[in-house]
């Protein structure tokens, strides 16, 4: 069974946020799913290679040919807030630590 | 135009002989939407000026003889890049993003002289199968407005099934092409895995997406699938292989056509009814002369539990992209750079696709790996596996697509197992990375039942063969969906 501290844990390596309430209902639902996959235990699995992709490609290679690229007016089109040709982003470092 | 008796041929011959311009399909087409889609709410957006444009400039350099699509209204699930059109994968942390290139499939489409009359619903990064998670809107069934249209590409299936557009492109992950063929009584196509480009398809989970095609006939699909496919240095999981005529086989005889039907495909959970459909679609099958065998894919039950463990992994990883930084959502009033990560994408993703990022996230942590994210990775070798020795000695695999007929909305959002569970009959294919389709199979309660056939990898064209000859057979879609 997933605890809520997991749950605070695994939300903070993924960059995200939950209210307490949010948190525990995450906790159930996060449980029940885990308990479905926990069917996968019944399955022996000895020795079998991990499957990753069914294509069954590696290195594939193409010329490294330099080719034009969009401007960067037009690449920098969907930034939320930007200077000249930078994309503006607060500050690192907390400005409630100053 | 009315698109439910109208296939790409007739369309096209009309285009050819002047009898109809493109401009006049796309101002019809545009009307029909108009009439049709605040019911059924399957477009997000509609290009109605670019469309028209494109219809022109299609119109001045004449219609491409030799290019069924040539001049005909297409509509593209939303998680596919427009170039120009505002492309938001159904969630509010793309809502205003406006992509600055094209996907390679909306590039192939546009030489083909086809032209993108809109972007459809779906449920937000593809993760669903009801498009109940969009953050947008909720499209209805065709057949009743009460009942969700499957998903992911809800918005693609309920468009062609109301008859808004002949053809759409979708994208499946687990059965988001053929669930929603399904729930709406079209022929949904999903190609082997590396057959179609996913340049410019916003990632999902990368070794299970393909993008495909939503359509009434068999034929328009394999029509459509001779624009779209083929190898992309852009994308170096495509298949180096050449393309051969999708419509090659349509009209060939299937006698001699070794068929096997999993017993699992019409066990446990699938309602009888629709088992019943699939048994008579076999019978259809046997009496047009292929043989139809029970056969075993022992691993089937475990595929729901595997696809959700490697599906949320490569999502959480894929969409780790989504910082509020370069493009998307950013949180207002945020003082350092971890708010800005954090509260844009805590802010701008919906609960399910959170749900998916928090499993995937944990199946890759640091002493759960094992356990979760390579279990799962070996079951789907055995999952392969099982596939591979059925098809030693078939041609094709047959059973449902669904293993009930649509739900109602709301019935099963607030249950994400319940709502997973749907799916047992899609997923191991993408697992395995095959070919599939969905055709119409009949109804139940008045709601339509797909049948679902499964090639050998790059087979397409004997899934073509088969489904084009079971649509010959039956007059399905001589039924039409009123909505209610």
């Amino acid at each position: 069974m997933i605890s809520k501290d997991s749950v605070a844990h695994v939300a903070s390596l993924a960059k995200l946020q939950f209210s307490e309430a949010d948190l525990e209902k995450y906790t159930d639902q996060l449980a029940e799913i885990l308990d479905m996959v926990e069917q996968l235990e019944q399955v022996s699995t000895k020795d079998v290679p991990v499957t990753t992709q069914s294509i069954h490609l590696e290195n594939v290679m193409r010329p490294d040919v330099a080719k034009p690229a969009e401007p960067v007016t037009e690449l920098l089109k969907n930034v939320p807030t930007k200077k000249g040709t930078l994309i503006q982003v607060p500050a690192i470092i907390d400005k409630e630590d100053d | 135009m009315d698109y439910f008796k109208t296939s790409l041929d007739q369309l096209h011959e009309q285009l050819r002989a002047g009898q109809l311009t493109s401009q006049q399909l796309v101002d019809e087409t545009l009307a029909g939407i108009d009439k049709i889609d605040p019911n059924v709410a399957a477009f997000l957006a509609v290009n109605a000026d670019g469309a028209k444009k494109q219809a022109a400039a299609v119109d001045a350099a004449g219609i491409d003889a030799d290019q069924p699509l040539s001049g005909v209204p297409i509509a593209i699930k939303d998680n596919i890049v427009t170039k120009g059109v505002v492309t938001t994968a159904a969630s509010k942390i793309l809502a205003n993003f406006n992509p600055i290139y094209n996907a390679t499939v909306v590039e192939k489409l546009a030489a083909a002289g086809a032209i993108n009359v809109g972007k459809t619903n779906l449920d937000e990064f593809a993760m669903g199968s009801s498009t109940e998670n969009s953050a947008f809107k909720t499209t209805k069934n065709a057949w009743d407005y009460t009942r969700v249209p499957g998903g992911s590409s809800g918005g693609s299936a309920a468009a062609v099934a109301a008859g808004e557009v002949v053809a759409a492109l979708g994208s499946d992950t687990g059965g988001s092409i053929r669930q929603p063929a399904a729930f709406n009584g079209i022929v949904g196509f999903k190609p082997t895995y590396g057959r179609v480009s996913r340049w410019g398809l916003i990632a999902f989970s990368s070794s299970l997406d393909q993008i495909g095609t939503l359509t009434r006939n068999v034929k328009d699909a394999a029509q459509v699938l001779n624009v779209i496919a083929g190898h992309d240095e852009r994308d170096s999981t495509t298949a180096d292989k050449p393309v051969p005529d999708y419509t090659e086989k349509i009209g060939q005889a299937i006698k001699g056509m070794k068929i096997a039907l999993p017993k699992e495909y019409l066990g446990k959970g699938v309602d009888p009814a629709v088992a019943d459909k699939i048994k008579t679609a076999a019978k259809q099958l046997e009496d047009m002369g292929a043989t139809v065998t029970e056969v075993s894919l022992p691993h089937t039950q475990y595929a729901v539990p595997a696809y959700y463990i490697i599906a949320s992994s490569e999502a959480s990883s894929n969409l780790q992209r989504f910082d509020g930084i370069r493009y998307g959502f950013r949180a207002k009033d945020v003082h350092n750079i971890e708010d800005v990560y954090v509260r844009s994408r805590s802010e701008g993703f919906g609960p399910e696709v959170k749900r998916r990022i928090m499993l995937g996230t944990f199946s890759l942590s640091a002493g759960f790996y094992d356990a979760y994210f390579k279990k799962a990775g070996q079951v789907r070798t055995l999952i392969t596996r099982d596939f591979e020795a059925v098809f030693n000695d078939y041609d094709l695999i047959i059973g449902p697509t669904t293993p009930t007929v649509a739900f109602k909305i709301g019935e099963k959002v607030t249950d994400p197992v319940t709502m997973y569970m749907n799916d047992i009959l899609t997923i191991p294919v993408n697992l395995a990375g095959l070919p599939a389709a969905s055709v119409p199979a009949g109804f139940v309660d008045g709601m339509p039942v797909g049948l679902q056939l499964i090639g050998k990898p790059f087979a397409e064209s004997t899934i073509f063969q088969v489904a084009a000859a079971f649509e010959a057979q039956n007059d399905y879609l001589a039924q039409i969906p009123g909505g209610k």
